[in-house]
């Protein structure tokens, strides 16, 4: 088996491996650093529970080799808390009670975290459509809404603001 | 005392953001496949492209000499050790792996063990298998008739019917239709579906050689009933069986049923010693794991011309498909369909079912729903606006003047069901002013006359959920009920263990709550554990909206257990709770304060 | 769900890649967004021996307008027109296209030159294309060569492009004035191929009459293809709501779309004519505002 070194940036740390040029990304991630948050959901590039930021956008990763990414730049959903401060899009998820069984939440987190990074202020269609490329069986959606939407205001409020109304801390 | 700290116990009523919250948000939830042992083998398998079919060679030796590849398991290796078969949880049998045939389209044909999943996906495609094709029936009316392919000619019986039910009276339902003045008919077909949770199914099997203790990480919605089923395929006792259920990416009803994949991953890791995983891919999962509905329903109602329904009349074919598996922990083979006579007062009613085998993937699970209550109140709902319709009454009206009254409770049904309570004029009326119903008729017509179409659609249901009543409900004879454990620790913080299983439901947030609730302790020092079979007690697991009923009352019983006993000892020094359990007479609870409307 | 082994080249320049796909010929296959090779070579519906990414290959990236033409380059994604402000002013077909492409995640991968080289008939650019009647650059050993929209496709999956070319660019002239195109697709749910797609592109004379019109439809033949006879019947005429009906009637008999599980022919041909019209309409309304 031929292998191909590579060597990517991931939640800022250097990782290079020796991987066979069939490997796919997500199991790069998953299975060669052992970083399991990102998900495989269908395997056809459907659901999105794959979904990681490839040199900033997300893309679904299980759609990826992983000999695509050398020399690139990922983040997963390990790289969202900063110095033990949860993303706002996590805090969100958490606070509109946004996920339910948890499996496509990485994913639907990473897609919403790119939307906000490129739309601060998105309505809901925007939010929809945004996800369309994720999918949830457990929630119907409007939960997963709700908590983009926290996100975004809470990321607009300026560094030193307190915590929203209502907005339990962790 | 109790009420001002209310919102700092997060007792019921109150919201708690979910505990388990905090490890999926950041990525660290341990779903099956994130289980990684060391020495981990994975297994892959090799599925029949036919639905119909002799097998007549399976040939593995180009697989076993690809470099990686540790085992081939077919159906005859395990015929040797008498696993090509196992119980089905409806007393029918199912292959694990075929011994001369295929009964349906991506049937486990052999599997592959290897070293990694790459090298096992090569390798299953390296595996030649020859088939002899034989006519397949995928059609349940066809299955009936005498020349039709035989699909189990491993039963004494050489038909595809499997079983005949009935529920109700006939004769008096026969004699109501026919004096009845109106009687309305319609053919239903609510066809198979697939929950399709967003993880698929899989597991990691792990035999310890030492001290003969198997070990299994899988995706089940009942850990428990699983130990049980794995036991009586193998002959391990449960004391040598131990099944984690880890965290689940959804289950509705798929991940009840005990999947061929999952003993074959047990019997490579006996066969080799080292844990072995398999996790099925999304097309797998569509194609050949358990279906919901595939009911085939005529249904009848007599009825005065008044519109008062006095009968219902129902036969349904039902499509199981190659095996008998569905998941319907019943007593009942068609499960809880005799339920359909809803939320109206009959005077007689009859219900017969008759069960096919046909060359589809075997199932019958509860998704959306438990145990064929959504065929029944599809249905009756059905066949109400159907009548409705044939008598040009409204779809309100109807159901109105068909109601059980709430004077008639306890109320038994026509097919023999005890209604405790209700009131579903009220129920209705209040839903009906909701919406603004005549508001909405109004701007109905008017569309209508501009000739726009506009549609309004009622329903209104009665269903059984909880499963349940142990005099209607088992699992392999095993009486349903469910079970909590609770340690209370010297400082006041809890730990509960609960026998049924969480795919996304919040359990560990909810019985949190249950227990905050009855012992005033504070929810955040309450930790709730499942589905790990060596610790939490034996329960019959999460389906059928039957955690919080079952096991959820459990857990409040214990714990009041607990606050009773706790009434007979002084207070120890260490104690931090925030509030006093044990106030006279009265339960905590009796005298708080509500938010007006809970959350969620 | 696992890709079968393959030998992996990552060329630097244009020149590079070519020679990799001379030296492999039907071996091997081009990488670009992936989108529907590495699903297809998952189900191990294709198994190239050797895949040439050609991801790093300068040059073949952007969507700019260039010499009265828009140029779409071979690695230009989805997305970017998605966001090229001169895609949603002058070419608002190609928004409406590409926002129907799979979903917001596949686009950001998926390139348009690969929709258009892949040929499945079911991909929603195609139809576009031939409606914008655009000119795809190919790149050879021997150098460019250009292949009108209209002789590309060859069959369900194969185009006119030899095995050791590349399709480099997309050319697609600027509308004339008074013109306006659409692209209706009608899919069960998001990011699913289409029942039936429609791409209407047409010109207005000066008295409102129609000019040039050309008609691409998706998924309902063996291949993409024009919807000649419904152009014919609208060309030269005053595009009233009952010339839109009737050419979008013929375009529903001359289509040929196989019944599946995304519905039998016939539902097909019914919903071809409806996402005919539709574009029509749009198209008109977009001709007259320009």
């Amino acid at each position: 088996m031929r292998t191909v070194p590579i060597s990517v940036t991931v939640n800022g740390e250097v990782r290079q491996a020796a991987v066979e040029p069939r490997l796919l990304l997500v199991h790069f991630i998953r299975e060669v650093l052992g970083l399991t948050g990102t998900h495989i959901g269908c395997d056809t590039t459907s659901c999105g529970a794959c979904t990681i930021h490839l040199n900033g956008k997300p893309v679904k990763s299980c759609t990826v080799f992983a000999v695509q990414a050398d020399g690139a730049e990922i983040r997963t959903v390990e790289g969202l808390e900063q110095d033990g401060r949860l993303h706002p899009v996590q805090e969100g998820f958490w606070q509109e009670h946004g996920l339910q069984c948890g499996f496509c939440t990485p994913g639907m987190m990473m897609t919403a975290v790119a939307l906000l990074e490129a739309n601060p202020n998105p309505d809901e269609a925007e939010i929809r459509r945004a996800i369309s490329g994720n999918l949830c069986r457990c929630t119907g959606y409007v939960n997963i809404v709700k908590a983009i939407r926290y996100a975004a205001e809470k990321m607009r409020q300026p560094e030193v603001a307190p915590a929203v109304a209502g907005g339990g801390e962790d | 005392m109790a009420t001002t700290q209310s919102t700092q116990i997060g007792g019921l009523g109150y919201a708690v953001k979910r505990k388990e919250d905090p490890r999926f948000i950041r990525g660290k939830g341990t779903y099956v496949d994130d289980v990684k042992l060391p020495g981990m083998l994975y297994l892959d398998i090799v599925r029949s492209p036919l639905a119909h079919a002799r097998i007549t060679q399976i040939d593995a030796s180009k697989a076993l000499a690809m470099p990686g590849v540790v085992a081939v398991i077919t159906g005859k290796d395990l015929e040797a050790a008498g696993l090509a078969w196992m119980p089905t949880l409806m007393g029918d049998r199912q292959m694990v792996l075929p011994t001369d045939r295929v009964v349906y389209y991506a049937q486990e044909v052999a599997a592959v063990v290897a070293e990694d999943r790459y090298t096992a996906a090569d390798a299953v495609l390296a595996i030649d298998v020859e088939y002899e094709p034989l006519e397949p029936v995928v059609d349940p009316f066809r299955a009936l008739q005498p020349d039709a392919p035989l699909v189990r000619p491993d039963r004494e019986q050489k038909t595809n019917h499997i079983w005949h039910w009935e529920a109700g009276d006939k004769e008096a339902t026969d004699r109501v239709f026919q004096e009845a003045e109106v009687v309305v008919a319609q053919d239903l077909y609510i066809p198979r579906i697939h929950v399709s949770s967003i993880e698929t199914c899989g597991c990691v099997a792990s035999f310890d050689r030492v001290s003969g203790k198997l070990t299994i990480w899988m995706t089940s919605q009942a850990p428990h009933a699983h130990r049980t089923v794995f036991s009586l395929v193998s002959g391990i006792p449960e004391t040598k069986i131990r099944v984690i259920s880890p965290d689940i990416g959804g289950g509705f009803g798929g991940k009840v049923p005990v999947y061929p994949g999952y003993v074959l991953a047990t019997v490579a890791s006996l066969q080799t010693g080292r844990p072995v995983k398999w996790i099925e891919d999304r097309s797998e999962n569509l194609q050949a794991d358990s279906f919901a509905r595939d009911y085939h329903i005529h249904a009848e109602v007599a009825a005065t011309r008044d519109g008062k329904m006095r009968a219902l009349r129902v036969r349904t074919v039902a499509d199981h498909g190659a095996f008998d598996a569905a998941a319907n922990p019943s007593k009942f083979p068609a499960g809880l369909f005799s339920i359909g006579t809803g939320s109206y007062d009959l005077e007689a009613a009859h219900f017969s079912v008759d069960g096919v085998y046909t060359n589809k993937a075997p199932g019958g699970v509860a998704y959306r729903c438990s145990f064929r209550v959504t065929e029944a109140v599809h249905m009756i709902e059905r066949m109400v606006d159907v009548l409705a319709d044939e008598l040009d009454m409204d779809p309100a009206e109807i159901r109105f003047k068909n109601f059980i009254q709430p004077e008639q409770f306890p109320y038994k049904s026509p097919t023999g069901w005890e209604y405790d309570s209700g009131n579903y004029p009220a129920a209705l009326q209040k839903a009906l002013d909701a919406i603004g119903y005549q508001e909405l008729r109004r701007e109905q017509a008017e569309k209508r006359a501009r000739g726009e179409l506009m549609g309004i659609g009622i329903s209104t249901f009665t269903e059984i959920v909880g499963a349940g009543p142990s005099h209607t409900f088992d699992i392999l004879g095993i009486k349903m009920f469910d079970s909590a454990e609770i340690r209370v620790h010297p400082t006041g913080s809890a730990l509960v263990r609960i026998g049924v299983q969480t795919q996304g439901q919040g359990h560990e947030t909810t019985f949190a709550q249950i227990v905050a609730e009855e012992l005033g302790l504070p929810v955040e020092n309450i930790v709730v554990e499942h589905g790990d079979t060596d610790t939490a007690p034996y329960g019959l697991g999460t389906y059928g909206s039957r955690s919080t009923p079952t096991a959820g009352a459990a857990t409040a019983v214990a714990a009041r257990k607990i606050r009773e006993k706790a009434r007979l000892l002084p207070r120890p020094t260490c104690w931090r709770s925030t509030r006093t359990i044990w106030s006279g007479a009265t339960t905590p609870s009796a005298s708080r304060a509500r938010p007006s409307a809970p959350r969620r | 769900m696992i890709p079968g082994p393959f030998d992996y080249h990552a060329p630097r320049s244009l020149a590079e890649a070519i020679g990799l796909l001379g030296a492999h010929g039907f071996d091997a296959k081009l990488l670009a967004g992936g989108q529907s090779l590495i699903p297809m070579m998952k189900f191990r519906l294709a198994e190239p021996a050797v895949i040439v990414d050609l991801n790093r290959v300068p040059g073949l990236d952007g969507v700019r307008e260039q010499d009265g033409q828009l140029v779409i380059g071979a690695l230009a994604r989805e997305a970017d027109l998605e966001q090229a402000a001169v895609v949603a002013t002058t070419y608002p077909i190609l928004l409406d296209t590409a926002l129907v492409v799979a979903d917001p995640l596949v686009r950001n991968l998926a390139t348009v030159g690969g929709n258009l080289a892949h040929a499945d008939p079911a991909n929603d650019h195609p139809a576009t294309m031939l409606a914008l009647g655009a000119e795809l650059t190919a790149t050879g050993p021997t150098g460019e060569r250009t292949i009108p929209i209209d002789d590309f496709f060859v069959d369900t999956f194969t185009t006119a492009l030899e095995p050791d070319e590349i399709l480099t660019a997309i050319r697609i002239p600027r509308p004339a004035p008074r013109s306006g195109g659409a692209y209706v697709k009608f899919e069960r749910k998001v990011g699913d191929y289409a029942i039936a797609g429609a791409a209407a592109h047409l010109t207005l004379d000066d008295d409102g009459r129609v000019a040039a019109v050309r008609i691409g439809l998706t998924n309902v033949n063996y291949k993409p293809m024009r919807a000649t006879q419904a152009e014919a019947a609208l060309l030269g005429q005053e595009p009233t709501e009952d010339a839109i009906r009737a050419a979008a009637q013929l375009a529903s008999q001359e289509c040929d779309p196989s019944s599946d599980l995304r519905g039998p022919a016939d539902y097909k041909r019914a919903v071809a004519r409806t996402v005919t019209a539709r574009a029509l309409r749009r198209a008109l309304e977009r001709a007259r505002a320009a």
